[in-house]
């Protein structure tokens, strides 16, 4: 190995969320194993870009670093992924890094992931059990079921899915497909499945689940490998029951 | 539910598509099929077609209401979508696109098709016959304007059953759906040979 080899990034940046973006490149001394984050931190260490002036240190977000926490996505060479688990190795050079385009940007790689959260409250993406006294165990899930639901329920909300699809943009109001597939993961809950027709009632609108154009670039972008599509479809045949149920007006709700 | 129509809309514009739509091009295609056993066997089953009882009332309901629904939901439908090929090449996201790409090309290609015989036929400024038909398509460029447009619309159709089947819940498993692609192009490569064998005969006679 050369002792002077480098690397080089060129980063979209943006000093406030309501200024403009612009690429700045930087040039950073190679060492072996880099990732993409450790690489930032390297240039926050020496915050002089690729023309030999000051600026100042790129800012990212990142919390685990294992890629279970979804915190630290961003676009890098045009495909949006955790940038803790983007080897330096196994990249195209120059290395681009940009913020995700789904989301408002904070400050530079760094994006506020809000409307993802608020989605999952919207689908109530959790069991209630709280009761003004104590409700006693609820009913058994088959292993084999857990086992099936547990790839579910690997969704840690990283937003790479929603920036992968061509029906989450400015023009629409599509809640994207993490949402979705958790609608499918806590319906499929045995204590879960007590709210299933709440939950499929609030995916049923053009901005639900109707907003799904099965393109499918979310099922080959998951960095989880959840089979989103498949839950996406599961989805359609749910509410196409649920609808053929109401059809003529219904007072049950299960 | 706030959300309702929306909701409604969208399986309304999936349903359509194929009932009756999808239904009537089918019946479309094969009718103008019998151009290929020549000029009389057309005539007769135009004439056919032509002499259907309460024909109004089929056309109405059967065709220009489902499609003037569909082609107009479906454009704003089509123009929400922000394409991605760049980034995503993927097989799927491009039969996305194709499938807004050809739903605007079919819309063109309808409106100018539905003037030219339908209309033109209810003013009384043509008749409905084989003649009509091979005045327009003897022209070089209305020949290949067809030729486009008939094969947008079964790549439209085609396509449109592989995602009728995942929106009503027919194909969930990834499988299901492969067997599904492999189906629609094999719909696709069989009606549009029945599309494109009819051009040619009013065309070129053969």
């Amino acid at each position: 190995m050369s002792e002077n080899k480098t690397i080089t990034f060129i980063i979209t940046r943006q000093d406030h969320p309501d200024e403009s973006a612009y690429d700045e490149k930087f040039e950073i001394p190679y060492r072996e194993n880099m990732n993409v984050i450790s690489a930032l931190m390297e240039i926050r260490r020496n915050p002089v870009n690729a023309d030999g002036k000051p600026t100042t240190p790129v800012y990212w977000d990142m919390g685990c670093l294992e890629e279970v926490c979804g915190a630290c996505s961003m676009v890098i060479n045009g495909t949006p992924r955790q940038s803790c688990t983007a080897l330096v190795d196994q990249l195209e050079q120059p290395i681009r890094l940009a913020p995700m385009t789904t989301f408002p940007v904070t400050r530079d790689l760094a994006v506020d992931r809000s409307r993802m959260f608020d989605s999952l409250k919207k689908v109530k993406a959790w069991v209630p059990i709280d009761g003004t006294h104590d409700l006693g165990p609820g009913p058994k899930m088959a292993e084999s079921k857990r086992q099936w639901a547990y790839e579910l329920s690997k969704c840690m909300t990283c937003g790479v899915c929603l920036e992968a699809c061509p029906n989450v943009n400015s023009k629409t109001d599509f809640i994207g497909p993490a949402a979705l597939s958790q609608v499918r993961l806590f319906n499929s809950h045995p204590t879960g499945a007590m709210n299933k027709s709440e939950r499929l009632q609030t995916i049923m609108d053009a901005e639900g689940l109707m907003g799904c154009g099965n393109a499918q670039n979310c099922v080959q972008s998951c960095p989880k490998g959840i089979p989103l599509t498949t839950s996406i479809a599961a989805l359609y045949r749910d509410t196409a029951i649920e609808s053929f149920k109401s059809f003529f007006g219904s007072d049950s709700r299960v | 539910m706030a959300g309702t129509r929306g909701y409604v809309n969208r399986r309304l514009h999936s349903l359509l598509g194929v009932v009756p739509i999808g239904i009537f091009l089918l019946q479309h295609l094969t009718v103008n099929f019998f151009a290929t056993r020549g000029p009389e066997a057309f005539n007769a089953a135009a004439h056919f077609m032509e002499s259907l009882p309460y024909r109004y009332v089929l056309e109405i309901f059967i065709i220009f209401l489902p499609l003037l629904f569909h082609s107009i939901y479906g454009v704003y439908i089509a123009f929400t979508a922000k394409s991605n090929l760049s980034n995503f090449g993927y097989f799927r996201n491009w039969m996305f696109m194709l499938q807004r790409i050809t739903g605007i090309l079919t819309l063109i290609f309808v409106a100018w098709h539905v003037w030219e015989t339908r209309i033109a036929i209810g003013f009384g400024w043509a008749e409905l016959n084989y003649s009509l038909m091979e005045g327009i398509l003897t022209e070089p460029f209305f020949f290949w304007f067809y030729i486009v447009g008939v094969v947008s619309t079964t790549f439209h159709f085609a396509n449109g059953l592989w995602s009728f089947c995942v929106s009503w819940g027919i194909t969930v498993s990834p499988r299901s759906q492969l067997v599904m692609t492999y189906a629609s192009i094999v719909v696709f490569v069989a009606i549009s040979y029945i599309g494109v064998r009819t051009l040619i005969q009013f065309a070129y006679g053969i």
